[in-house]
C-alpha cells in the first residue's frame, strides 16, 4: 500500500477583492486531494481554475481560508515556528513558472544552491555542500556542474534555468516537489527535456512531483494520475489513461476536444468560446453549468461532489456521475 | 620555472577579472566605461578629487594669507587675481575644492543611506508600516530647505558645517526614498523573492541580499542625484551665511564676494569662478548619472541590439 | 493564380554593438489569394521579425537589409509613408500578439474602431457605426460591447475584437502574430475555427506566425518552418505533418507528446538555438542535428526542391553537389555539453 504523502481536506482559499467590503474571489473551494509516494500527479486546469493557488497553498506561501493540509499524517497549516516551517518547506519545495524571474540576476547559480543547502541541510560541511550542489546539477543534466555553478542566470538559457530550479528543490532532499507550470514558458523542443528530468526525479531520486499545467498532452506524457480543476473545484481525478480516454466530466471532455493533435483528425469543435469561469461570489451549484451542454435543474442548486465512476476514477457531475443519495434528496426537495 | 608560475598567476588574474566582469558589479562598471557621457563625468570628478587631495601641487600660495595687494586683476603671478582681502584667488579656489567635495559627498552618502533604509523597508514590509513610512517620506518631500534653515539658524549658535550637512540630509533623502520604494514594490512579487522566502531566508536577509543587489544602479543614480542636490544647496546655504563662513569652500567664497560687492567693485572673477566650479562639479556628477540612468533603464540607451 | 503577396529574398539585420545579426536571411515565398500560410519556429528564429518586415513596421535597431515585398504587384519596401498608409488597413492589416498591449486601455472598443476607420479615410459616422457592429457580429461578439473598455472583456473576446478591427476594410491579407498565445486551449480552438470561417466567407489570405505547430496543423494550407532566420522547410500542411523532411521539423514534431496516440518516450532537440551574431560554419542546425554529416559543417545548404515543397538540408541536395548520400548517424556536435 503506497504511503500517502500529502493529503488535503476541504482546502479553501478566498481572496477579498474591491476593498474592505468587496466580494470574495473563490480561488480554491473545498479541495480534497492526495498525493502518494513516488508518483507524478498532474493538476490540469485553465486560467481561473485555481491551480496556481493550490501550488501556493501547498508550499505555504498563503495560508488557507479554511481546510487542512496533512503531510505524512501531520497537519501543517497551523505551523508557526520558523524551524517547523523550514522543515516543511524543505520537504515540499516549489519550482516556478517563469525562468526569467525565478532566479535573482545578481547571484551565481552556486550561491543559490549553497544558500539553500546551508539553510535546509545544516549538517553538511562546506565541502559536502559543494559536492551536493554539483551532484544535483548533474542529476538534472547540467554538466559540467562546476562550470555551471559559477555562471550567472543571464548566461543560461530558459531551459537551463528551469533545470536549476529543479536542482535547487532536489538539494533539500524533498518528498514532494510542487512544479507550477515549469515548462509553459519554454520552447516546445526544450520542454521534453524538462519533463524527462521530472520522470528521472521520480524514478531515481524517489521524489513525487505535483505537475501543475494547462497542457494536457504533457500531463499525459509524464504523469501517473491526473486531477482536473475548474473554477476552484476538483471536477475529475484518476489514473491518467482512463481519465483521458474515457473522460466523464463534461469539462474534461471539452478540454480534450479542444487540444490540437496533429496526428488525429480534426473532430467536431464545440461551440464553446472559452469564456473564463465565474469565481467571484459564485454561490452554490456547479460552476460549469453556464457552459455545460448537460446542465439540469439540480446543477443550479447543489454543488456536485466527487463520486467514483470506476476504481480510482472519480468525477463531480450530477448527470454523468450522480451520487446515489442526491437523487433521493432531489426527489424529497420537490 | 618562475616563468610558468608568473604565467599561471596572470591567467589566474585574468580568470578572476573575467568573473568579476561577468558579475553584476562588473557589468555595471563595463557599461559605465563604455558610455561617453559617463567617462567625461568621471574625468571631471577625478580631476576634482585630485585637487582636493593635493591642492598644494597646483596652487602655490597659501589660500588664506592676506599678503598680496587687494583686488588685483588676473596676471601671471595671480592667475585669477586677488580678493578684497589680498588673498590669491586661484589658491583659494583650489583649496576650497576639498571642503566643497567633502560636504557634497558626505551629505549625499548619508541621505542615500537613509533613502535606502526607509524606501526599501517600506516597500517590503507593506501594510501599515508602509503607510506610515510613506507618509513620513511625503512630509519630508515637501519640506522647503530654506525656511527650515532660517528656523535652525535662529536656534543654533553658528553650528557650522555639521548643521549644514544635517539640513542637507534631512531635506534630501525623501526623493530617493520614493524612487526606491517604487522600484522595490515592482520587485516585491518577483518569483526570486518568493523563492528566497521559501528557501527560508529571514526578512532582513532578503532585503539586503536579494533586493538591494538588484537595485545597485538605481541606488548609485540616487546617490549621484542627491550629491548634485547637496553641492548646489550647500553653496546656496553657505551663500546666505549658514555654515561656518571662516571655512574655505566655494559657497563661503561666494559669501565673501557678495559681502564685498565684488561684481560692482570690479573683481568679477571672485564672484563668478566659485560658481563655475560648483557648476562643473555638479555637471561631473550629472554626466555620470546619465550613464547610470541608461544602464538601469535600457529604453534610454543609444541603439543596441535586441533579441527576439 | 497570381499571388497576392510575393516575398523575394527578404533579409533583416539587427544592428548591435558587435556588428549586425541577421534575424531574417533571404526568405522568399508566394502567397495566393485566400491562402492560409503558417510560419512556425521557436523563439529567436525570426518569424515575428519577418512579419514586421512584410508589414513595413520595422524600427531601429532592426533594419531591412535586402529583398522585396511585392503586394499586388507593387514593391512595399520602396514605398513612402503616404503610399503605405493608403494600403494599410484597407488592403493589409495586422493582428498583434497581445490584445491587452495593442488596445488602448482608456478608450472604448467602439472608439478605437472609429479611430481606425477615420485614420484610413472613412468619415461618415453612420457608416462607421454600422461597419463596427457588423465586424463585431462577424467574430461572435455582441455589438453592445462597442461601449466596453478592453479590460471589461475576457482575453478571448479581446483577441476577437482585434480580429474584428483588422476586418474593418475587408482587406485582402491579414498578418497575425501569435494571436492565440495568451489564450487557453478552448478559446484558442474557438478562435482558430472562427478565423477559418471568416476566411472562407470573405476570401482574405492569412499569414499566421506561431511557435505552436500543432495549433495550425488542421487550419493552414502551407507551412514555413524557420530556424535561425532561414526558412528550413516549406510544404503543404498535411505532407509536412505526415512526412517532415528537415531534421529540425522532425525533431520539432516529435517534441509534441500525443494526447490520443500511443505513449512513447520522447527526446526533444538537444542544445539551444544559435546566437545570431555567431552562426556556425556551414548549416545553422548542424550542432544540434542528429543526422549531421561532415559536409554539413562546411557547406551552407540552399533550399532544394523536394516534391511540392522545399527543404534546406544537404540530405536532399541533388546528387552531383555536396551530399545526397545516406547520413551516418554521427550525432550532434556537442560543442557545449550543457544541455538546454
Amino acid at each position: 500500500m503506497p504511503e500517502v504523502l500529502l493529503e488535503t481536506k476541504g482546502l479553501t482559499r478566498h481572496f477579498r477583492i474591491g476593498g474592505l467590503r468587496g466580494r470574495a474571489l473563490h480561488a480554491v473551494d473545498d479541495l480534497d486531494m492526495n498525493i502518494f509516494d513516488r508518483e507524478i500527479v498532474a493538476l490540469v486546469g485553465e486560467s481561473g481554475s485555481g491551480k496556481s493557488t493550490v501550488a501556493r497553498l501547498l508550499t505555504m506561501v498563503y495560508r488557507p481560508t479554511s481546510g487542512e493540509i496533512f503531510f505524512r499524517g501531520r497537519p501543517v497549516t497551523q505551523l508557526r515556528r520558523r524551524r517547523d516551517l523550514l522543515a516543511y518547506r524543505g520537504q515540499v519545495p516549489m519550482v516556478f513558472q517563469d525562468p526569467f524571474s525565478s532566479l535573482n540576476p545578481a547571484h551565481t547559480i552556486g550561491y543559490v544552491l549553497v544558500r539553500g543547502l546551508k539553510l535546509h541541510r545544516p549538517e553538511l560541511g562546506r565541502r559536502e555542500r559543494q559536492a551536493e550542489a554539483e551532484r544535483v546539477l548533474e542529476v538534472v543534466g547540467l554538466v559540467p556542474p562546476a562550470q555551471v555553478m559559477a555562471k550567472y542566470p543571464y548566461e543560461l538559457s530558459g531551459g537551463q534555468r528551469q533545470r536549476v530550479g529543479f536542482a535547487q528543490a532536489l538539494s533539500y532532499r524533498p518528498k514532494l516537489i510542487v512544479a507550477d507550470e515549469p515548462v509553459s514558458m519554454l520552447d516546445v523542443s526544450i520542454r521534453i527535456g524538462l519533463l524527462n528530468v521530472m520522470a528521472r526525479l521520480r524514478d531515481e531520486e524517489g521524489v513525487s512531483v505535483l505537475y501543475i499545467t494547462h497542457d494536457i498532452a504533457s500531463a499525459r506524457y509524464v504523469s501517473d494520475r491526473v486531477l482536473v480543476m475548474y473554477a476552484g473545484h476538483l471536477v475529475e481525478q484518476g489514473a491518467v489513461e482512463p481519465v483521458l480516454h474515457e473522460p466523464v466530466h463534461p469539462y474534461t471532455q471539452l478540454l480534450l476536444s479542444a487540444v490540437p493533435d496533429p496526428r488525429a483528425e480534426l473532430g467536431v469543435t464545440s461551440a464553446d468560446v472559452g469564456e473564463p469561469p465565474r469565481v467571484v461570489g459564485p454561490g452554490e451549484g456547479c460552476r460549469f453549468r453556464w457552459r455545460c451542454p448537460l446542465a439540469v435543474e439540480v446543477c443550479r442548486r447543489v454543488t456536485p461532489k466527487l463520486e467514483p465512476v470506476a476504481p480510482g476514477h472519480e468525477a463531480a457531475c450530477h448527470v454523468n456521475a450522480p451520487s446515489p443519495a442526491a437523487g433521493v434528496a432531489a426527489e424529497a426537495a420537490r | 620555472m618562475t616563468a610558468t608560475v608568473a604565467e599561471h598567476r596572470l591567467s589566474l588574474a585574468g580568470a578572476v577579472w573575467q568573473r568579476v566582469r561577468a558579475g553584476a558589479f562588473g557589468r555595471l562598471i563595463g557599461a559605465v566605461i563604455s558610455n561617453r557621457k559617463a567617462t567625461s563625468g568621471l574625468v571631471i570628478l577625478l580631476v576634482f578629487c585630485f585637487l582636493a587631495a593635493f591642492p598644494g601641487l597646483v596652487a602655490h600660495d597659501k589660500p588664506n594669507a592676506e599678503i598680496y595687494q587687494p583686488s588685483l586683476g588676473p596676471s601671471s603671478a595671480h592667475l585669477l587675481g586677488t580678493t578684497a582681502y589680498g588673498q590669491d584667488l586661484f589658491a583659494q579656489l583650489i583649496y576650497s575644492t576639498r571642503q566643497s567635495l567633502f560636504i557634497a559627498v558626505v551629505a549625499g552618502g548619508l541621505a542615500t543611506l537613509l533613502s535606502v533604509i526607509i524606501g526599501v523597508t517600506s516597500a517590503y514590509l507593506g501594510g501599515l508600516a508602509d503607510g506610515v513610512l510613506s507618509l513620513v517620506t511625503d512630509v519630508f518631500l515637501v519640506l522647503p530647505a530654506f525656511p527650515l534653515v532660517v528656523v535652525i539658524a535662529a536656534y543654533s549658535k553658528n553650528g557650522g558645517d555639521g548643521i549644514l550637512i544635517a539640513v542637507l540630509v534631512v531635506t534630501g533623502w525623501s526623493y530617493g526614498a520614493r524612487q526606491l520604494r517604487a522600484q522595490a514594490l515592482s520587485l516585491r512579487n518577483r518569483d526570486f523573492l518568493v523563492a528566497a522566502r521559501l528557501r527560508g531566508e529571514r526578512r532582513w536577509r532578503v532585503i539586503v541580499s536579494e533586493i538591494l543587489p538588484t537595485m545597485t544602479s538605481l541606488i548609485v543614480a540616487i546617490f549621484l542625484g542627491t550629491t548634485i542636490y547637496s553641492v548646489i544647496t550647500a553653496a546656496g546655504l553657505q551663500f546666505v551665511g549658514l555654515g561656518n563662513p571662516e571655512t574655505l569652500s566655494w559657497g563661503t567664497m561666494l559669501y565673501w564676494a557678495q559681502n564685498n560687492e565684488a561684481l560692482q567693485a570690479g573683481s568679477p572673477l571672485w564672484a563668478v569662478m566659485p560658481g563655475v566650479c560648483i557648476a562643473m562639479l555638479g555637471a561631473g556628477f550629472a554626466l555620470l548619472q546619465y550613464a547610470f540612468d541608461e544602464v538601469s533603464n535600457p529604453a534610454l540607451r543609444p541603439v543596441r541590439r535586441q533579441r527576439r | 493564380m497570381t499571388a497576392v503577396l510575393s516575398v523575394q529574398d527578404l533579409s533583416v539585420d539587427y544592428l548591435g554593438q558587435g556588428g549586425a545579426a541577421r534575424a531574417v536571411d533571404g526568405v522568399s515565398f508566394d502567397l495566393g489569394h485566400g491562402e492560409f500560410l503558417a510560419v512556425v519556429g521557436e523563439s529567436g528564429c525570426g518569424k515575428s521579425t519577418l512579419l514586421f518586415a512584410i508589414a513595413c513596421l520595422l524600427s531601429p535597431p532592426a533594419e531591412l537589409a535586402g529583398g522585396q515585398v511585392m503586394f499586388r504587384g507593387n514593391n512595399m519596401v520602396a514605398m513612402n509613408d503616404k503610399q503605405l498608409r493608403a494600403l494599410r488597413w484597407r488592403s493589409l492589416s495586422v493582428v498583434m500578439q497581445s490584445a491587452m498591449n495593442a488596445l488602448n486601455p482608456v478608450t472604448t472598443v467602439g472608439a478605437q474602431f472609429k479611430d481606425a476607420m477615420k485614420a484610413h479615410g472613412e468619415r461618415d459616422k453612420e457608416k462607421i457605426r454600422q461597419r463596427s457592429e457588423e465586424v463585431l457580429r462577424m467574430v461572435g461578439i455582441d455589438p453592445v460591447h462597442l461601449g466596453s473598455y478592453p479590460h471589461q472583456l475576457s482575453g478571448g473576446m479581446r483577441q476577437r475584437a482585434m480580429i474584428a478591427m483588422a476586418l474593418l476594410f475587408s482587406p485582402e491579407l491579414i498578418l497575425m502574430d501569435e494571436p492565440t498565445s495568451a489564450l487557453d486551449v478552448v478559446a484558442q480552438r474557438s478562435l482558430m475555427v472562427q478565423v477559418k470561417q471568416l476566411q472562407a466567407q470573405f476570401g482574405f489570405a492569412v499569414i499566421f506566425v506561431t511557435h505552436d505547430m500543432s495549433l495550425v496543423s488542421h487550419f493552414s494550407d502551407r507551412v514555413l518552418v524557420m530556424y535561425a532566420g532561414q526558412v528550413v522547410e516549406s510544404q503543404a500542411t498535411r505532407p509536412l505533418f505526415e512526412a517532415p523532411l528537415h531534421p529540425y521539423t522532425q525533431g520539432l514534431l516529435e517534441a509534441f507528446p500525443s494526447v490520443r496516440g500511443p505513449k512513447a518516450p520522447l527526446e526533444g532537440i538537444p542544445g539551444a538555438p544559435p546566437d545570431l551574431s555567431r552562426l556556425p560554419v556551414g548549416c545553422n542546425f548542424s550542432p544540434r542535428c542528429r543526422k549531421v554529416m561532415p559536409a554539413c559543417r562546411e557547406v551552407e545548404p540552399s533550399l532544394y526542391s523536394v516534391g511540392q515543397g522545399e527543404v534546406r538540408c544537404l540530405i536532399y541536395a541533388p546528387s552531383g553537389s555536396q551530399a545526397g548520400r545516406e547520413p551516418e548517424n554521427v550525432g550532434p556536435a556537442g560543442t557545449e555539453a550543457v544541455r538546454a
